[in-house]
């Protein structure tokens, strides 16, 4: 029971990043239509903004954390958003029209370029940095084991909610997100009516970047190791939760993540750890064959 | 449209350099955290190292280019723009002579390579490793695009291949030849498995459902060590056989090795030439079955459901029978890529049968331009040559193969071949004539 009472919050944390990577997918899914493949590179990327701008801190002698982890979500979210700009407008705005794999296409060689930039310019190797927060509570204790929630787990599942609630009104109630959903609903209608389409896509990239760079910075913090390579699986999943949630739908993408972490953390607990993937992408498969359009999403209505 | 006439805005000089300045601040931003910033391991520690030179360079170079770059493409465009108003005719179908040509060009290079390099070992290996990706390519275009179903994990198939035919050979002794259409029977049972219970979803949800797949596939690869061998893969797999002459220096008692039998030297080449030219021979199979198969209600039936489901299914068309043939066909031909490709390495791993394999096939096909078998030459050989070109600055060839892909693809969205002619259209006279492959 302890044990699976740990299994649940290891779960939890994990699913509240891919969840956070997840909102980036789904809400570009949600406008322009296309897997933005190259969204789980981001995502890497920000967790190398985020050792380089620790390694700086440390070098200049910064010891409070609160000040610490503030200064590096500040500057990962502003130089990952940056990155998704620029990726946008580089590798997808010029192919918006075309047919629907031309973008799909270009972004995998996006993802295929910052994988190797990032290499090239940060090196292959692992990058490790020292725990940031250490310590956490026990919860519970039971001579056989002990339930324990890690400051960094704490910090995770409470950044998470903060910013699903900041999101959430952001989307439903402030002027950017009226127009991106209208922008969601039909294009060409809300270009007529004077949103400024292109403005509004961007912003979106723009804001699904800086919640992937939240993400960057947590995982920076949680396992202390970066790599190139993170981005892919990272990815990956994120994506598979945003299509377990039904693609479209932000409620849907935070939780398909957690649905998604935990199903990780308890097949790897209780199962065979190696099997893991296989456990994630096969409930995906039962999921779309039982509800095609994913947990909390609306069925596509087909129009002739 | 003639009646429209769009006034063409000429950038001044001062704009240009707006314009560019603008791009090297973007160059910077971006510059900063990547190129101007780096942690070094330094005694077990991360330590922060500066690159602001460098960093300087490459803003400079983000200014430079994107002035030179904006003055040609508008430069171009000027002159494409005078070329359309001079030519309104119809292009389409010369071009499609001319792809016509260029096809029987390039079949007649290929059967002369290896005559032309027959020392010179690596023109022959990179060779066949094109006409891989050309067979790959043309089995996907089946699924991708012919029938229009996004698969991203078809490499799955090919490691169906690859794994039948190496344990087919290494346990139970087969030959290549007799393993080769039970592999890509099998690879086809795969298709159909998969593709039985998925091919009720639609466009992106089928995609990731694939990749899914493709993933599993290769996680069961790496873990199930007594089946597949794990990660150390399966080696020392049998090569393929001319008529049952192995290429051997030394033919075992009472045979005869393919040099011995025509009287020939050794030569490790020989061997080379033909995997080249067996390769040659599947791919060219394969594309005479496919253009057939183009041909026959099932391929009429795909690219029908390609361009409108829902009017398929009103024609009373049965779309999911139709979907597993083009899920089957595409499979079975990526299995048999596989075989080959198991035949040729004679060492397969898990390795080989990465998502990134698969996105390399998927950008063959729609970087040639979906649906077009000549395409796919192209594409499969500039996708193939550009990381080989980029050998001598190795660390490069992954950054500049993914660039190329988003280059291509922003400039000729449709492909590179992207002229799609249709197989059925009406003449003039209103008579159903047939349209070239």
């Amino acid at each position: 029971m302890a044990y699976a009472l740990q299994q649940l919050i290891n779960g939890l944390t994990l699913g509240a990043m891919y969840g956070l990577i997840a909102i980036g997918y789904t809400m570009v899914y949600g406008i322009i239509g296309m897997i933005n493949f190259a969204h789980g590179d981001i995502f890497m990327v920000s967790a190398f903004i985020a050792i380089t701008a620790f390694t700086l801190l440390a070098a200049a002698d910064v010891t409070s954390i609160p000040l610490a982890l503030t200064f590096v979500l500040i500057v990962a979210i502003f130089f990952t958003s940056a990155y998704g700009w620029a990726v946008e407008r580089t590798a997808y705005r010029p192919l918006r029209g075309s047919t629907r794999l031309a973008p799909l296409i270009s972004a995998i060689g996006m993802s295929i370029f910052l994988q190797n930039a990032v290499q090239l310019t940060q090196g292959a190797r692992v990058k490790p940095i020292p725990p940031v927060i250490e310590g956490g509570v026990e919860l519970w204790s039971t001579p056989a084991f002990t339930v324990q929630i890690g400051w960094t787990q704490l910090l995770i599942i409470v950044t998470t909610v903060a910013l699903m609630i900041a999101f959430t009104w952001m989307i439903t109630q402030t002027a950017f997100g009226r127009q991106q959903r209208a922008c969601e609903q039909d294009r060409g209608m809300a270009a007529l009516l004077g949103v400024n389409v292109d403005r509004t896509i961007s912003f979106t990239f723009m804001l699904g970047a800086a919640l992937a760079a939240v993400a960057g910075v947590m995982v920076t913090v949680y396992y202390g190791v970066v790599d190139f390579f993170i981005g892919f699986l990272a990815g990956i999943k994120a994506f598979t939760a945003a299509v377990l949630g039904g693609i479209g739908s932000l409620p849907g993408a935070m939780l398909g993540g957690l649905l998604i972490g935990l199903i990780e953390a308890f097949w790897a607990a209780y199962l065979w750890a190696e099997y893991k993937d296989v456990a994630t992408f096969g409930i995906l498969c039962l999921v779309l064959m039982l509800r095609p359009s994913g947990l909390l999403g609306r069925p596509e209505v087909e129009k002739v | 449209m003639s009646a429209v006439v769009f006034a063409h805005h000429q950038l001044t000089p001062t704009e240009r350099l707006r314009d560019a300045g603008w791009i090297a601040f973007v160059a910077l931003i971006l510059g900063i955290p990547l190129i101007g910033l780096t942690t070094v391991d330094v005694g077990g520690r991360l330590a922060v190292d500066t690159r602001f030179g460098l960093l300087a360079m490459a803003v400079v170079a983000a200014f430079g280019g994107r002035l030179v770059l904006r003055w040609a493409v508008d430069h171009l465009k000027g002159r494409k723009l005078a070329r359309q108003r001079a030519a309104a005719g119809n292009a389409g179908g010369r071009a499609q002579q001319v792809v016509n040509v260029l096809g029987w060009l390039a079949l007649g290079a290929s059967v002369a390579l290896p005559i032309v390099f027959s020392d010179n070992r690596y023109v022959v290996d990179t060779a066949t490793t094109v006409l891989i990706y050309v067979m790959l390519g043309w089995g996907l275009n089946v699924v991708v695009g012919l029938a229009g179903l996004l698969d991203l994990g078809y490499v799955a198939f090919y490691a169906v291949g690859a794994y039948s035919y190496a344990l087919l050979s290494t346990q139970y002794g087969w030959s290549f030849w007799e393993a080769l259409p039970v592999s890509g029977a099998l690879a086809a049972g795969f298709g159909i498995l998969l593709g039985y219970p998925i091919l009720r979803l639609r466009g992106d949800y089928l995609a990731i459902v694939t990749l899914g797949f493709g993933e599993i596939i290769r996680v069961i690869l790496v873990n199930w060590t007594e089946f597949s061998g794990g990660p150390n893969g399966i080696s020392s797999i049998p090569r393929p056989s001319f008529f049952g002459l192995e290429f051997t220096r030394r033919p075992a008692e009472g045979s005869d090795s393919f040099a011995s039998f025509f009287g020939l030297e050794f030569s490790a080449m020989h061997r080379l030439i033909f995997l080249y030219y067996l390769i040659l021979v599947l791919a060219l199979l394969t594309h005479v079955f496919v253009s057939r198969l183009r041909k026959l209600p099932v391929g009429r039936a795909w690219e029908a459901l390609r361009e409108d489901e829902i009017a398929c299914k009103a024609m009373g068309m049965n779309t999911t029978n139709i979907k597993l043939s083009a899920f089957a066909i595409g499979a079975m031909l990526g299995g048999f890529a596989g075989v080959f490709f198991a035949a040729r390495q004679g060492f397969i791993s898990p390795e080989s049968f990465t998502f990134t394999e698969s996105a390399i096939i998927l950008a063959i096909v729609v970087l040639g331009g979906m649906g077009s078998q000549m395409g796919v030459v192209l594409a499969a050989t500039l996708l193939v040559l550009i990381p080989e070109f980029g050998r001598n600055f190795a660390e490069y060839r992954m950054l500049l193969f993914g660039m190329a892909m988003v280059l291509i693809m922003v400039w000729r969205p449709g492909g590179l071949l992207a002229h799609r002619e249709p197989t059925l259209r009406l003449s003039a006279d209103g008579k159903a004539a047939r349209g070239g492959a």
